[in-house]
Protein backbone atom coordinates (compact mmCIF):
# COMPACT_ATOMS: atom_id res chain seq x y z
CA UNK A 1 0.00 0.00 0.00
CA UNK A 2 1.46 3.37 -0.97
CA UNK A 3 1.85 6.00 1.70
CA UNK A 4 -0.22 9.09 1.10
CA UNK A 5 1.28 12.57 1.04
CA UNK A 6 -0.45 13.32 4.35
CA UNK A 7 1.07 10.25 5.98
CA UNK A 8 4.54 11.19 4.81
CA UNK A 9 4.37 14.87 5.73
CA UNK A 10 2.44 14.93 8.97
CA UNK A 11 1.78 11.48 10.30
CA UNK A 12 5.31 10.39 11.08
CA UNK A 13 6.60 10.60 14.62
CA UNK A 14 4.42 11.55 17.56
CA UNK A 15 1.52 13.65 16.31
CA UNK A 16 -0.72 14.28 19.29
CA UNK A 17 0.36 17.28 21.37
CA UNK A 18 -2.16 16.31 24.05
CA UNK A 19 -1.11 13.80 26.72
CA UNK A 20 -3.68 11.25 27.91
CA UNK A 21 -6.11 12.25 25.16
CA UNK A 22 -7.79 8.83 25.32
CA UNK A 23 -8.24 9.12 29.10
CA UNK A 24 -6.27 5.95 29.78
CA UNK A 25 -4.17 7.09 32.79
CA UNK A 26 -5.81 7.93 36.12
CA UNK A 27 -3.15 7.91 38.84
CA UNK A 28 -5.11 10.08 41.31
CA UNK A 29 -8.67 8.74 41.19
CA UNK A 30 -11.13 7.06 38.86
CA UNK A 31 -14.32 7.64 40.89
CA UNK A 32 -16.38 10.82 40.81
CA UNK A 33 -14.32 13.64 42.30
CA UNK A 34 -15.22 17.29 42.76
CA UNK A 35 -13.66 19.67 40.22
CA UNK A 36 -11.87 22.37 42.22
CA UNK A 37 -9.45 24.15 39.88
CA UNK A 38 -6.79 21.53 40.17
CA UNK A 39 -5.78 18.10 38.93
CA UNK A 40 -8.09 15.57 40.54
CA UNK A 41 -8.86 12.58 38.29
CA UNK A 42 -7.53 11.88 34.76
CA UNK A 43 -3.82 12.64 34.46
CA UNK A 44 -2.86 15.95 32.83
CA UNK A 45 -6.48 17.19 32.79
CA UNK A 46 -7.38 20.04 35.08
CA UNK A 47 -10.97 20.97 35.97
CA UNK A 48 -12.49 24.15 37.21
CA UNK A 49 -16.07 24.20 38.39
CA UNK A 50 -16.92 24.82 42.01
CA UNK A 51 -14.36 27.59 42.40
CA UNK A 52 -15.49 29.25 39.19
CA UNK A 53 -19.26 29.11 39.64
CA UNK A 54 -21.87 28.82 42.38
CA UNK A 55 -22.44 25.27 41.16
CA UNK A 56 -20.23 22.21 41.09
CA UNK A 57 -19.39 19.24 38.90
CA UNK A 58 -17.48 16.01 39.26
CA UNK A 59 -15.30 14.09 36.82
CA UNK A 60 -14.73 10.34 36.70
CA UNK A 61 -13.52 7.52 34.48
CA UNK A 62 -16.21 5.99 32.30
CA UNK A 63 -16.29 2.97 30.03
CA UNK A 64 -18.88 4.78 27.89
CA UNK A 65 -17.08 5.62 24.65
CA UNK A 66 -17.72 5.58 20.90
CA UNK A 67 -15.78 2.39 20.24
CA UNK A 68 -17.03 -0.18 22.74
CA UNK A 69 -13.67 -0.40 24.49
CA UNK A 70 -11.44 2.02 26.36
CA UNK A 71 -12.37 5.01 28.48
CA UNK A 72 -13.79 8.49 28.43
CA UNK A 73 -13.94 11.26 31.02
CA UNK A 74 -17.44 11.84 32.34
CA UNK A 75 -18.31 15.22 33.81
CA UNK A 76 -21.52 15.49 35.81
CA UNK A 77 -23.14 18.60 37.27
CA UNK A 78 -23.79 17.98 40.98
CA UNK A 79 -24.87 21.49 41.99
CA UNK A 80 -26.58 23.62 39.36
CA UNK A 81 -25.91 27.29 38.67
CA UNK A 82 -28.77 28.59 36.52
CA UNK A 83 -27.61 32.19 36.55
CA UNK A 84 -23.89 32.64 36.04
CA UNK A 85 -22.24 35.72 37.45
CA UNK A 86 -20.23 37.85 35.03
CA UNK A 87 -16.88 36.45 36.13
CA UNK A 88 -17.93 32.82 36.53
CA UNK A 89 -16.91 29.84 34.42
CA UNK A 90 -16.57 26.07 34.28
CA UNK A 91 -14.15 24.16 32.07
CA UNK A 92 -11.86 21.18 31.54
CA UNK A 93 -8.38 22.00 30.30
CA UNK A 94 -4.80 20.88 29.73
CA UNK A 95 -1.54 22.83 29.77
CA UNK A 96 1.01 21.82 27.13
CA UNK A 97 4.73 22.25 27.83
CA UNK A 98 6.39 24.93 25.70
CA UNK A 99 9.40 22.90 24.57
CA UNK A 100 7.03 20.37 22.98
CA UNK A 101 5.57 23.10 20.76
CA UNK A 102 8.60 24.59 19.04
CA UNK A 103 7.82 22.83 15.73
CA UNK A 104 4.63 24.89 15.47
CA UNK A 105 6.92 27.77 14.42
CA UNK A 106 4.66 30.26 16.18
CA UNK A 107 6.12 33.73 16.04
CA UNK A 108 7.18 33.31 12.41
CA UNK A 109 5.51 33.71 9.04
CA UNK A 110 5.76 29.90 8.72
CA UNK A 111 3.53 29.24 11.75
CA UNK A 112 1.67 25.94 11.34
CA UNK A 113 -2.03 25.28 11.12
CA UNK A 114 -3.27 22.97 13.88
CA UNK A 115 -6.24 20.63 13.97
CA UNK A 116 -8.13 19.68 17.10
CA UNK A 117 -10.29 16.56 17.00
CA UNK A 118 -12.25 14.90 19.77
CA UNK A 119 -15.28 12.77 20.56
CA UNK A 120 -17.93 14.31 22.78
CA UNK A 121 -21.35 13.36 24.11
CA UNK A 122 -23.67 15.32 26.35
CA UNK A 123 -27.21 15.26 27.64
CA UNK A 124 -27.35 19.00 26.89
CA UNK A 125 -27.36 20.02 23.24
CA UNK A 126 -26.33 23.42 21.90
CA UNK A 127 -23.31 25.53 21.10
CA UNK A 128 -20.12 24.91 23.05
CA UNK A 129 -16.61 26.24 22.57
CA UNK A 130 -12.94 25.43 22.92
CA UNK A 131 -10.12 27.78 23.85
CA UNK A 132 -6.51 27.55 22.68
CA UNK A 133 -4.49 30.05 24.67
CA UNK A 134 -0.88 30.88 24.00
CA UNK A 135 0.26 31.36 27.55
CA UNK A 136 3.88 32.43 27.67
CA UNK A 137 5.41 35.68 26.36
CA UNK A 138 2.55 37.71 24.84
CA UNK A 139 -0.76 35.87 25.46
CA UNK A 140 -3.21 35.32 22.60
CA UNK A 141 -6.56 33.54 22.85
CA UNK A 142 -8.25 31.51 20.10
CA UNK A 143 -11.93 30.57 20.44
CA UNK A 144 -13.89 28.18 18.24
CA UNK A 145 -17.45 26.94 18.56
CA UNK A 146 -18.84 23.47 18.03
CA UNK A 147 -22.36 22.13 18.28
CA UNK A 148 -23.63 19.12 20.16
CA UNK A 149 -26.53 18.28 17.88
CA UNK A 150 -28.10 15.21 19.47
CA UNK A 151 -28.47 14.56 23.17
CA UNK A 152 -26.70 11.51 24.60
CA UNK A 153 -25.05 10.65 21.26
CA UNK A 154 -21.32 10.43 20.57
CA UNK A 155 -20.21 12.99 17.97
CA UNK A 156 -16.73 13.57 16.52
CA UNK A 157 -15.70 17.20 16.19
CA UNK A 158 -12.85 18.55 14.07
CA UNK A 159 -11.66 22.15 14.42
CA UNK A 160 -9.01 23.85 12.30
CA UNK A 161 -6.84 26.44 14.02
CA UNK A 162 -5.01 28.58 11.49
CA UNK A 163 -2.35 30.97 12.81
CA UNK A 164 -3.96 33.89 10.98
CA UNK A 165 -7.61 33.28 11.92
CA UNK A 166 -9.20 36.67 12.55
CA UNK A 167 -5.86 38.40 12.61
CA UNK A 168 -2.67 38.29 10.58
CA UNK A 169 -0.67 40.15 13.19
CA UNK A 170 -0.67 37.91 16.27
CA UNK A 171 0.68 34.37 15.89
CA UNK A 172 2.79 35.00 12.78
CA UNK A 173 4.52 38.04 14.28
CA UNK A 174 7.42 37.78 16.73
CA UNK A 175 5.11 38.29 19.71
CA UNK A 176 3.38 35.06 18.70
CA UNK A 177 6.40 32.96 19.64
CA UNK A 178 6.35 30.31 22.33
CA UNK A 179 9.42 30.66 24.52
CA UNK A 180 11.38 27.39 24.47
CA UNK A 181 11.28 26.20 28.06
CA UNK A 182 9.68 23.73 30.46
CA UNK A 183 6.93 26.25 31.28
CA UNK A 184 3.42 26.29 29.84
CA UNK A 185 3.24 27.05 26.12
CA UNK A 186 -0.41 26.45 25.26
CA UNK A 187 -3.60 25.84 27.17
CA UNK A 188 -6.35 23.77 25.53
CA UNK A 189 -9.73 24.16 27.22
CA UNK A 190 -13.17 22.66 26.74
CA UNK A 191 -15.58 25.30 27.94
CA UNK A 192 -18.69 24.26 29.84
CA UNK A 193 -20.00 27.66 30.92
CA UNK A 194 -18.92 31.29 30.95
CA UNK A 195 -20.32 34.50 32.40
CA UNK A 196 -20.37 37.73 30.44
CA UNK A 197 -16.90 38.86 31.52
CA UNK A 198 -15.11 35.92 29.89
CA UNK A 199 -17.67 34.71 27.34
CA UNK A 200 -16.79 37.39 24.83
CA UNK A 201 -14.97 35.48 22.09
CA UNK A 202 -15.82 35.27 18.39
CA UNK A 203 -15.54 31.86 16.80
CA UNK A 204 -12.46 31.09 14.71
CA UNK A 205 -10.62 34.19 15.86
CA UNK A 206 -7.39 34.93 17.70
CA UNK A 207 -7.67 37.75 20.20
CA UNK A 208 -5.25 39.76 22.29
CA UNK A 209 -8.00 40.48 24.83
CA UNK A 210 -6.90 38.41 27.82
CA UNK A 211 -10.49 38.13 29.08
CA UNK A 212 -11.38 36.03 26.03
CA UNK A 213 -11.82 32.60 27.56
CA UNK A 214 -15.17 31.58 26.08
CA UNK A 215 -17.56 32.07 23.21
CA UNK A 216 -20.23 34.72 23.27
CA UNK A 217 -23.35 32.54 23.14
CA UNK A 218 -21.96 29.36 24.69
CA UNK A 219 -24.52 27.18 26.51
CA UNK A 220 -24.59 27.18 30.28
CA UNK A 221 -23.87 23.50 30.88
CA UNK A 222 -23.97 24.13 34.63
CA UNK A 223 -27.69 24.94 34.65
CA UNK A 224 -29.02 21.51 35.70
CA UNK A 225 -27.89 18.50 37.72
CA UNK A 226 -29.20 16.41 34.83
CA UNK A 227 -26.34 17.62 32.64
CA UNK A 228 -23.39 15.40 31.86
CA UNK A 229 -20.63 15.46 29.25
CA UNK A 230 -18.27 12.74 28.06
CA UNK A 231 -14.96 13.41 26.32
CA UNK A 232 -12.33 11.15 24.75
CA UNK A 233 -9.75 10.81 21.96
CA UNK A 234 -8.68 14.43 22.18
CA UNK A 235 -6.00 15.13 19.61
CA UNK A 236 -4.24 18.39 18.76
CA UNK A 237 -1.87 18.02 15.83
CA UNK A 238 0.00 19.95 13.18
CA UNK A 239 -1.69 19.95 9.79
CA UNK A 240 -4.89 18.20 8.84
CA UNK A 241 -6.82 15.77 11.02
CA UNK A 242 -5.57 12.21 11.08
CA UNK A 243 -6.81 9.15 12.93
CA UNK A 244 -6.29 9.25 16.67
CA UNK A 245 -2.73 8.35 17.63
CA UNK A 246 -3.01 5.34 19.91
CA UNK A 247 -0.12 5.02 22.31
CA UNK A 248 0.56 2.05 24.56
CA UNK A 249 -0.41 2.42 28.22
CA UNK A 250 3.29 2.36 29.13
CA UNK A 251 4.04 5.28 26.80
CA UNK A 252 1.12 7.33 28.05
CA UNK A 253 1.94 6.61 31.70
CA UNK A 254 5.55 7.65 31.19
CA UNK A 255 4.42 10.91 29.56
CA UNK A 256 2.05 11.61 32.46
CA UNK A 257 4.74 10.84 35.02
CA UNK A 258 6.81 13.77 33.82
CA UNK A 259 4.18 15.84 35.66
CA UNK A 260 2.82 13.58 38.41
CA UNK A 261 3.85 10.34 40.08
CA UNK A 262 1.82 8.53 42.69
CA UNK A 263 3.36 5.64 44.60
CA UNK A 264 0.31 3.83 45.88
CA UNK A 265 0.33 0.75 48.04
CA UNK A 266 -1.43 -2.44 47.06
CA UNK A 267 -1.35 -4.03 50.49
CA UNK A 268 -1.41 -2.87 54.11
CA UNK A 269 2.37 -3.10 54.54
CA UNK A 270 4.39 -2.03 51.49
CA UNK A 271 7.77 -0.39 51.06
CA UNK A 272 8.43 2.85 49.14
CA UNK A 273 12.05 3.84 49.75
CA UNK A 274 15.27 2.80 51.48
CA UNK A 275 17.60 4.85 53.64
CA UNK A 276 19.27 5.12 57.01
CA UNK A 277 18.72 6.69 60.41
CA UNK A 278 20.59 10.00 60.37
CA UNK A 279 19.64 10.53 64.01
CA UNK A 280 17.53 8.47 66.40
CA UNK A 281 14.37 10.25 65.28
CA UNK A 282 15.19 11.32 61.70
CA UNK A 283 15.87 9.14 58.70
CA UNK A 284 16.98 10.05 55.21
CA UNK A 285 15.35 7.88 52.53
CA UNK A 286 15.89 8.06 48.80
CA UNK A 287 13.75 7.56 45.74
CA UNK A 288 14.67 7.52 42.05
CA UNK A 289 11.73 8.60 39.94
CA UNK A 290 10.64 6.25 37.13
CA UNK A 291 10.55 9.28 34.82
CA UNK A 292 12.50 12.53 34.82
CA UNK A 293 10.03 15.11 36.08
CA UNK A 294 9.41 18.53 34.57
CA UNK A 295 10.62 20.37 37.67
CA UNK A 296 11.76 19.54 41.18
CA UNK A 297 8.49 18.06 42.42
CA UNK A 298 6.35 18.87 45.42
CA UNK A 299 6.12 15.94 47.86
CA UNK A 300 2.70 15.00 49.22
CA UNK A 301 1.71 12.05 51.34
CA UNK A 302 -1.51 10.62 52.65
CA UNK A 303 -2.15 7.89 55.21
CA UNK A 304 -0.17 6.14 57.91
CA UNK A 305 3.55 5.41 57.50
CA UNK A 306 6.28 3.65 59.39
CA UNK A 307 10.07 3.34 59.29
CA UNK A 308 11.23 -0.27 59.51
CA UNK A 309 14.61 -0.90 61.09
CA UNK A 310 16.29 -3.66 63.10
CA UNK A 311 13.23 -5.86 63.03
CA UNK A 312 10.73 -3.33 64.36
CA UNK A 313 8.71 -0.31 63.28
CA UNK A 314 8.83 3.35 64.24
CA UNK A 315 5.69 5.39 63.65
CA UNK A 316 6.24 8.30 61.23
CA UNK A 317 5.10 11.82 62.13
CA UNK A 318 6.48 13.76 59.14
CA UNK A 319 7.91 13.34 55.63
CA UNK A 320 9.47 16.37 53.93
CA UNK A 321 11.83 17.22 51.07
CA UNK A 322 15.44 17.32 52.24
CA UNK A 323 16.92 17.56 48.73
CA UNK A 324 15.10 17.49 45.40
CA UNK A 325 16.16 16.99 41.82
CA UNK A 326 14.11 16.29 38.69
CA UNK A 327 15.27 12.66 38.76
CA UNK A 328 15.54 11.83 42.44
CA UNK A 329 14.62 13.00 45.92
CA UNK A 330 16.02 12.68 49.39
CA UNK A 331 13.15 12.65 51.90
CA UNK A 332 13.57 13.53 55.55
CA UNK A 333 11.40 11.36 57.78
CA UNK A 334 10.63 12.13 61.42
CA UNK A 335 9.67 9.14 63.55
CA UNK A 336 9.74 7.48 66.98
CA UNK A 337 13.19 6.84 68.42
CA UNK A 338 15.33 3.99 67.03
CA UNK A 339 19.05 3.22 66.79
CA UNK A 340 20.99 5.89 64.88
CA UNK A 341 23.03 4.72 61.90
CA UNK A 342 20.93 1.66 61.07
CA UNK A 343 19.47 1.03 57.62
CA UNK A 344 15.72 1.47 57.21
CA UNK A 345 12.75 1.36 54.88
CA UNK A 346 9.85 3.79 54.61
CA UNK A 347 6.57 1.91 54.28
CA UNK A 348 2.87 2.19 54.90
CA UNK A 349 1.61 1.21 58.32
CA UNK A 350 -1.42 -1.08 58.10
CA UNK A 351 -2.96 1.33 55.60
CA UNK A 352 -3.67 0.03 52.09
CA UNK A 353 -4.80 3.51 50.98
CA UNK A 354 -1.54 5.27 51.91
CA UNK A 355 0.44 6.91 49.11
CA UNK A 356 3.29 9.23 48.32
CA UNK A 357 2.90 11.70 45.46
CA UNK A 358 5.33 13.85 43.51
CA UNK A 359 3.88 16.84 41.69
CA UNK A 360 5.59 18.78 38.88
CA UNK A 361 2.44 19.87 37.03
CA UNK A 362 2.21 22.96 34.89
CA UNK B 1 -4.64 28.03 45.72
CA UNK B 2 -5.09 28.25 49.48
CA UNK B 3 -1.69 28.03 51.18
CA UNK B 4 -1.34 28.14 54.96
CA UNK B 5 1.09 27.15 57.75
CA UNK B 6 4.17 27.77 55.59
CA UNK B 7 7.54 27.08 57.17
CA UNK B 8 11.01 26.56 55.71
CA UNK B 9 12.84 23.26 56.11
CA UNK B 10 16.64 23.53 56.27
CA UNK B 11 18.56 20.67 54.75
CA UNK B 12 19.79 18.32 57.45
CA UNK B 13 23.09 16.69 56.55
CA UNK B 14 24.31 19.92 54.95
CA UNK B 15 26.75 21.83 57.20
CA UNK B 16 25.47 25.16 55.92
CA UNK B 17 21.86 24.23 56.79
CA UNK B 18 20.40 25.99 53.77
CA UNK B 19 16.65 26.23 53.29
CA UNK B 20 15.64 23.58 50.76
CA UNK B 21 11.86 23.34 50.95
CA UNK B 22 8.70 24.92 52.32
CA UNK B 23 6.43 22.76 54.45
CA UNK B 24 2.86 24.00 54.10
CA UNK B 25 -0.79 23.10 53.72
CA UNK B 26 -2.11 23.53 50.18
CA UNK B 27 -5.88 23.30 49.68
CA UNK B 28 -6.09 21.23 52.85
CA UNK B 29 -3.27 18.81 52.05
CA UNK B 30 0.13 18.87 53.77
CA UNK B 31 2.87 19.35 51.18
CA UNK B 32 6.62 19.83 51.04
CA UNK B 33 7.64 22.18 48.24
CA UNK B 34 11.23 22.47 46.94
CA UNK B 35 12.56 25.95 46.22
CA UNK B 36 12.37 25.58 42.43
CA UNK B 37 10.75 28.53 40.63
CA UNK B 38 9.58 26.05 37.95
CA UNK B 39 7.55 24.21 40.58
CA UNK B 40 3.92 25.41 40.30
CA UNK B 41 3.44 25.41 44.08
CA UNK B 42 6.64 27.34 44.80
CA UNK B 43 5.77 29.85 42.07
CA UNK B 44 2.42 30.40 43.79
CA UNK B 45 4.09 30.68 47.20
CA UNK B 46 6.40 33.38 45.84
CA UNK B 47 3.41 35.19 44.34
CA UNK B 48 1.50 35.15 47.61
CA UNK B 49 4.56 36.24 49.60
CA UNK B 50 5.09 39.13 47.17
CA UNK B 51 1.42 40.08 47.55
CA UNK B 52 1.80 40.09 51.31
CA UNK B 53 -0.85 37.42 51.82
CA UNK B 54 1.55 34.68 52.95
CA UNK B 55 4.54 34.62 55.26
CA UNK B 56 6.98 31.74 55.66
CA UNK B 57 8.22 30.94 59.15
CA UNK B 58 11.91 30.26 59.71
CA UNK B 59 13.18 26.69 59.82
CA UNK B 60 13.71 25.02 63.18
Amino acid sequence: MALSKVQLSEATGRRNLVINGAMTVWQRATAATQAVNTYSTADRWRMDGSTGTDGAFTTERSTDNPFGTGYSMKAQVTTADTSLGAGQYARIYQYIEAQNLQHLLYGTSSAKTLTLSFWVKSSKTGTYSILLRKVNSTPYHFIHNYTISSANTWEKKVITITPTAGSTSFITASAGSIVNSNATGLELAFNLAHGSQYGIGTSNTWSSNTNTYGLNGQVNWMDSTSNNLYLTEVQLEVGSATDFEHRSYAEELAACRRYYIRLASNSTYDCYADGFLWTATNSMVFINFPQQMRAEPTLGHNGSFTVRTSGSDAAVSGIVVNRAFNDTMQMYVTHASKTEGKGCQLGNNNDADAYLEYIAEL
Amino acid sequence: MNITNAKYHAQDGDKTKQNVSVICTIDGAKMSVPLDPNNMHYAEILKQVDAGTLTIADAD
